[in-house]
């Protein structure tokens, strides 16, 4: 006899020892680490949220204390590697397998747990490489999720950090998973719900409300004149050529600059209105003088930023808000969003090779992707046509002549040289030596050097659609790599004609003035004049504040 | 402190009439730039005084391709270093002789 339920009742037998330590969905914060030993069993896949900004830090430091006797051999399967407890998960032995995607702040935790062999690495991948997953083969057997409050029933408001929790929470839910959730508190009457309480098997208070990083806050003071020069060549050489609307950006003070150019040197350009409308972005605080100053149309957001709230809530012309006035954020969404229906993604590296591939990942950090893989890359599925789009594909030449298809604009913004002179350029990509190290299926690349249309640095912009031949690929990126080897192995004359050909511009070539790349010329120059513009609704985190 | 003198002949001589520039400051990672229209024709001196050792190579290397592609002939420019990176150096050159040749 088929038995088609076994998961439902292996469901159930969770449930029935779960209950011993709750009341209703209700669990006292003190009875955690024994009710996650009841849901849990050994092997299972779990994901601790564990985001790319909000942390359910209560139930990761509750799982800690778990007895590696009773949780073991976990498999960690969540898109954030961020807090300490995270690797001790492995440390402790409670956990043993991990797929995951982003690691910033513990990239080199994370190095030195893989090599002492306390890490089984499946994947690094990207968000919504890893959501899918969730839906096909990796599929928690239970979730630990994390939301601003929660009301008897057990449905949750997530407030603007809605971030993956309800990809996770849908995954795990419908395949008879078990879903808990720290919350900061109970209500009678919650300002939305984001996710249904039927959703959601156990509640608990945390004794202290969530932490959230706060990852997309640049502050204006510490942007450069050479990332302003940069910025210059970018919004000039790219943004107008292309009629760029529909954009994302990365995270960096590269492109910090670009935003906070918006309302001084691409104005003076007659820019406003052609450029930079409508994007796919997170509630970066820098982008502010140019929303105030009518530049932007609207903002859909993969997750929040800490102190942005209340801006956001008064701006719901432009961000994606509930009928509470409360903003959403969703990774999943925003992430196809800026895959399929952005002409342009513009990040930042720490190398980039002579094929245009570039990772984040160097000797002593692995520190995963996040997103930038999907933003970063011409979506073969994308079917409707924009001006960018198509005059990307027309320079690109590489279809067939009667069926030109459109190419995503895909541009790398570095400095040639990094902190301490570490160049950005290299022959060869320290990610090739970790997989080696590691034994690595597949060596980590952020962004493949295909997918890439144009690297701008200080010296120039590159653009690879217009080059013809490997050869020219390479001298058009050594052309532009300042005083680095790369830079100064190049073929002058070869780089010269590529300059005639306008597959190199320098910044005398688009008529930037150099001493427009002053810091003048940015809307905002502190933490402080971002609070100004916004009529002081922006809300800086402490650790900005330096006045 | 280190002492370092590049002199080139540049292909014209820098177009402007201001006998002389200052930009950028002496501070970590910065530099400051003076420019001088002294020198005849052609002719291009750069004196550098820099804190950090090792780097010759690279100067050398900044101060050719900036006299390449700026022809600041007729400059005496002295550079007084902060341990500004060569990105950095470009710059202040470009941006001393966008000085010079502003009206």
């Amino acid at each position: 006899m088929a038995d088609w339920r076994s998961e439902g009742r292996a469901r159930d037998d969770r449930l029935d020892a779960g209950r011993k330590f709750a009341e209703g969905k209700m669990v006292a914060h003190d009875k955690t680490t024994a009710l996650l030993e009841a849901v849990i069993r050994p092997g299972d896949r779990i994901c601790l949220e564990g985001d790319n900004q909000k942390q359910a830090d209560f139930l990761a430091s509750c799982l800690v204390k778990a007895n590696p006797k009773v949780l073991h051999d976990l498999h960690v399967v969540q898109s954030g590697i961020v807090l300490p407890e995270h690797i001790d998960l492995f440390e402790k032995g409670i956990a043993k397998k991990l797929d995951y995607s982003y690691s910033g702040p513990q990239g080199a935790a994370l190095a030195r747990a893989l090599n002492a062999g306390k890490i089984e690495l499946g994947a690094i991948h990207t968000y919504i490489e890893l959501f899918g997953r969730y839906f096909i083969d990796l599929t928690p057997h239970v979730a630990l999720t994390v939301a601003r409050s929660a009301d008897r029933e057990g449905n949750l408001y997530m407030g603007p950090n809605t971030e993956d929790s309800p990809t996770i929470i849908e995954a795990t839910a419908f395949k008879e998973g078990i879903v808990v959730a720290q919350v900061n508190e109970i209500v009678d009457k919650l300002p939305r719900v984001d996710i249904p309480g039927d959703r959601v098997d156990f509640v608990i208070a945390s004794p202290k409300p969530f932490y959230v990083e706060p990852l997309f806050t640049r502050d204006p003071a510490s942007i450069t004149e050479i990332q302003i020069l940069a910025a210059m060549m970018a919004i000039k050489g790219i943004y107008a050529e292309y009629g760029i609307r529909r954009l994302n950006h990365g995270i960096g003070y590269n492109t910090a600059a670009i935003e906070l150019l918006l309302p001084t040197y691409a104005d003076k350009l007659g820019l406003k209105g052609k450029i930079a409308t409508h994007w796919a972005l997170n509630p970066h605080p820098t982008l502010i003088p140019a929303i105030e100053s009518g530049w932007v149309k609207q903002i859909h957001s993969f997750g929040s930023e800490v102190g942005m709230d209340a801006y956001m809530s008064a701006r719901s012309d432009i961000y994606f808000t509930g009928r509470d006035g409360s903003m959403s954020s969703n990774r999943m969404y925003c992430q196809v969003a800026g895959l399929y229906a952005t002409d342009l993604f513009i990040g930042s590296t720490l190398q980039i090779d002579l094929n245009g591939n570039s990772s984040t990942v160097t000797q002593d950090r692995v520190a995963g992707f996040g997103g930038a893989p999907n933003m970063g890359s011409d979506a073969h599925g994308r079917r409707h046509p924009s001006e960018p789009w198509l005059k990307a594909g027309c320079e690109a030449g590489d279809g067939h002549p009667q069926l030109v298809r459109g190419r995503k604009l895909v541009v790398q913004l570095v400095e040639s040289f990094s902190e301490k002179m570490v160049p950005v350029f290299v022959e060869k990509l320290d990610s090739l030596d970790l997989a080696e190290k590691f034994k690595l299926q597949l060596a980590p690349v952020m962004i493949y050097g295909d997918d890439v249309t144009h690297i701008i640095s200080e010296e120039g912009i590159a653009n690879l659609l217009l080059c013809r031949t490997a050869e020219e690929r390479e001298q058009a990126i050594r052309g532009i790599a300042g005083f680095t080897d790369v830079g100064r192995g190049r073929d002058r004359k070869m780089v010269e004609k590529l300059r005639e050909r306008k597959i190199i511009r320098r910044p005398e070539d688009l008529g930037i003035n150099p001493l427009d790349a002053h810091r003048s010329m940015l809307a905002a120059r502190s933490i402080k004049d971002l609070m100004h513009w916004s009529g002081n609704l922006y809300d800086p985190p402490n650790k900005f504040r330096n006045w | 402190m280190l002492t370092l003198r590049f002199s080139h002949t540049a292909k014209n001589r820098l177009s402007g009439k201001k006998d002389k520039a200052i930009i950028g400051v002496v501070a970590s990672g910065n530099l400051e730039v003076l420019l001088e229209r002294v020198l005849p024709g052609a002719e291009c001196e750069v004196d550098i005084a820099t804190p950090v050792r090792g780097y010759d190579e690279t100067w050398k290397a900044v101060v050719a391709e900036f006299v390449e592609r700026s022809s600041p002939g007729g400059l005496r420019i002295s550079i007084n270093d902060g341990g500004a990176r060569p990105d950095m150096v470009y710059l202040r050159l470009m941006q001393g002789c966008a000085l010079m040749e502003a009206e």
